[in-house]
């Protein structure tokens, strides 16, 4: 073996040990890197309910309440299997609303609400113009139409309502 | 054949590095001045951002060049650790700087991005955090490479540094699908060998354009540093002196 060989076997298997090593520690440390728990979480009680923490999911959609003070706002998040029940007072961010994700900074009462101080709107990894938007959001409609009336409409005209991503 | 090595001399890459310079740099500024007039005024607003996602591309060229060029750079390390090669250790030096540049350029621009949309400049999760870890790595290679006088064992400590850091890229990459983060997943993804986009097909192309300008700036300005590391490196050998006799 040359001793440039050497040096290059030495590198790789350097790099994989640390890689292996790196990733035993993230996989011990899974809950304090993920940055919030989610109403599932909170629910199998693994959220702590005696300091703050960061509650993460969807806001549920109908589930917006705001006070006459116009500050205080009442919410659910949900992950789509458990829902938490949040309070909040305070100003917004632009991107909150139904249906939308959404990481909040607070603590859980006794009773099971989530009092926050802080939240924060996380948005998904989708852009698009508007009008495409538009046009999903009507495919979607139609579908859901469709498929309430199945009996009534034929599936050949369904059909290209389906197909919305053409022309994104 | 072609000879890969002739070019591994700091003698023979010096006005080759001088030329390519440029080449990339010409072909940079005009794809510059095409991505950000699309990035402006080609690329339509979007549905829930409104304008102001548009920071995206200058954002996501800036984390992509970040990334890669920390690989690119540890490669170059680990080159001049197994083949001994001069240039090697060169050329990783001088990618550290503008590296550095494109991570600060991330992680800034994310913060603009951040405070109208998530409502906060910053936040410690995982994405965020390894970004700027890879700052410190950047910082650190450089530090590390000055602090020492022998250029020989300074590229030794830096690189072992580089190559150490390097574990940190796919975590930066894969974080936002390993763990829970605020920062939202990649737009464009490869999956099952296919590329898969959330993205309106004309804001790929304005992206893929300011990433190419950046990956051209990036390789103009290593080689005109890379050029100046050579000269002062080899300040004593006669092809340095024969040069600045023709320059005189």
């Amino acid at each position: 073996m040359k001793s440039r060989h050497k040096r290059m076997v030495f590198i790789v298997v350097g790099l994989a040990a640390l890689a292996g090593a790196v990733g035993l520690i993230m996989n011990a440390l899974q809950s304090n890197i993920n940055h919030f728990f989610s109403p599932t979480e909170v629910h199998a009680n693994a959220a702590p309910t005696d300091r703050s923490f960061r509650l993460g999911g969807l806001v549920e959609v109908d589930s917006v309440q705001r006070e006459d003070d116009g500050l205080t706002v009442h919410f659910r998040v949900t992950d789509n299997a458990e829902t938490v029940p949040v309070t909040y007072t305070g100003i917004l961010p632009d991107l909150f609303r139904e249906g939308e994700g959404v990481v909040a900074q607070g603590k859980i009462t006794s009773d099971g609400v989530f009092m926050a101080d802080e939240v924060l709107a996380k948005h998904d990894e989708t852009y698009m113009p508007p009008e495409v938007a538009e046009a999903l959001e009507k495919a979607e409609l139609a579908k859901a139409e469709a498929a309430n009336g199945a009996t009534a409409v034929e599936p050949a005209a369904v059909q290209p309502a389906a197909q919305p991503q053409e022309g994104i | 054949m072609f000879n890969l090595f002739k070019y591994s001399s700091p003698a023979t890459f010096y006005p080759l590095a001088g030329r390519l310079a440029v080449g990339f740099g010409i072909a940079s500024a005009i794809l510059l001045v095409i991505g950000l007039y699309m990035s402006f005024f080609v690329a339509p607003t979007d549905y829930k951002q409104g304008e102001g996602y548009r920071i995206m591309f200058i954002h996501v060229p800036a984390a992509w060049m970040s990334m890669l060029i920390y690989v690119v750079m540890a490669c170059w390390a680990a080159a001049g650790m197994i083949w001994h090669t001069r240039l090697s250790s060169m050329m990783a030096s001088s990618l550290a700087p503008t590296g550095a540049m494109f991570t600060f350029i991330a992680l800034w621009t994310g913060a603009l991005w951040g405070k109208p949309m998530w409502g906060a400049w910053w936040v410690w999760d995982a994405r965020l955090t390894s970004e700027l870890i890879l700052l410190f790595l950047y910082v650190g290679f450089m530090a590390l490479e000055s602090a020492i006088d022998d250029p020989r064992r300074a590229a030794r400590a830096s690189g072992l540094l580089a190559l150490v850091g390097v574990i940190n890229v796919p975590i930066i990459y894969y974080s936002v699908q390993w763990w829970n983060t605020l920062h939202q997943g990649s737009s464009i993804k490869v999956v099952d060998g296919g590329v898969e986009t959330s993205m309106s097909e004309i804001m790929v192309w304005t992206l893929l354009v300011m990433t190419f300008a950046c990956w051209f700036y990036t390789i103009a300005v290593a080689l005109c540093r890379v050029r100046s590391i050579i000269l002062e490196r080899e300040s004593g050998a006669s092809w340095v002196k024969a040069l600045l006799q023709e320059r005189k």
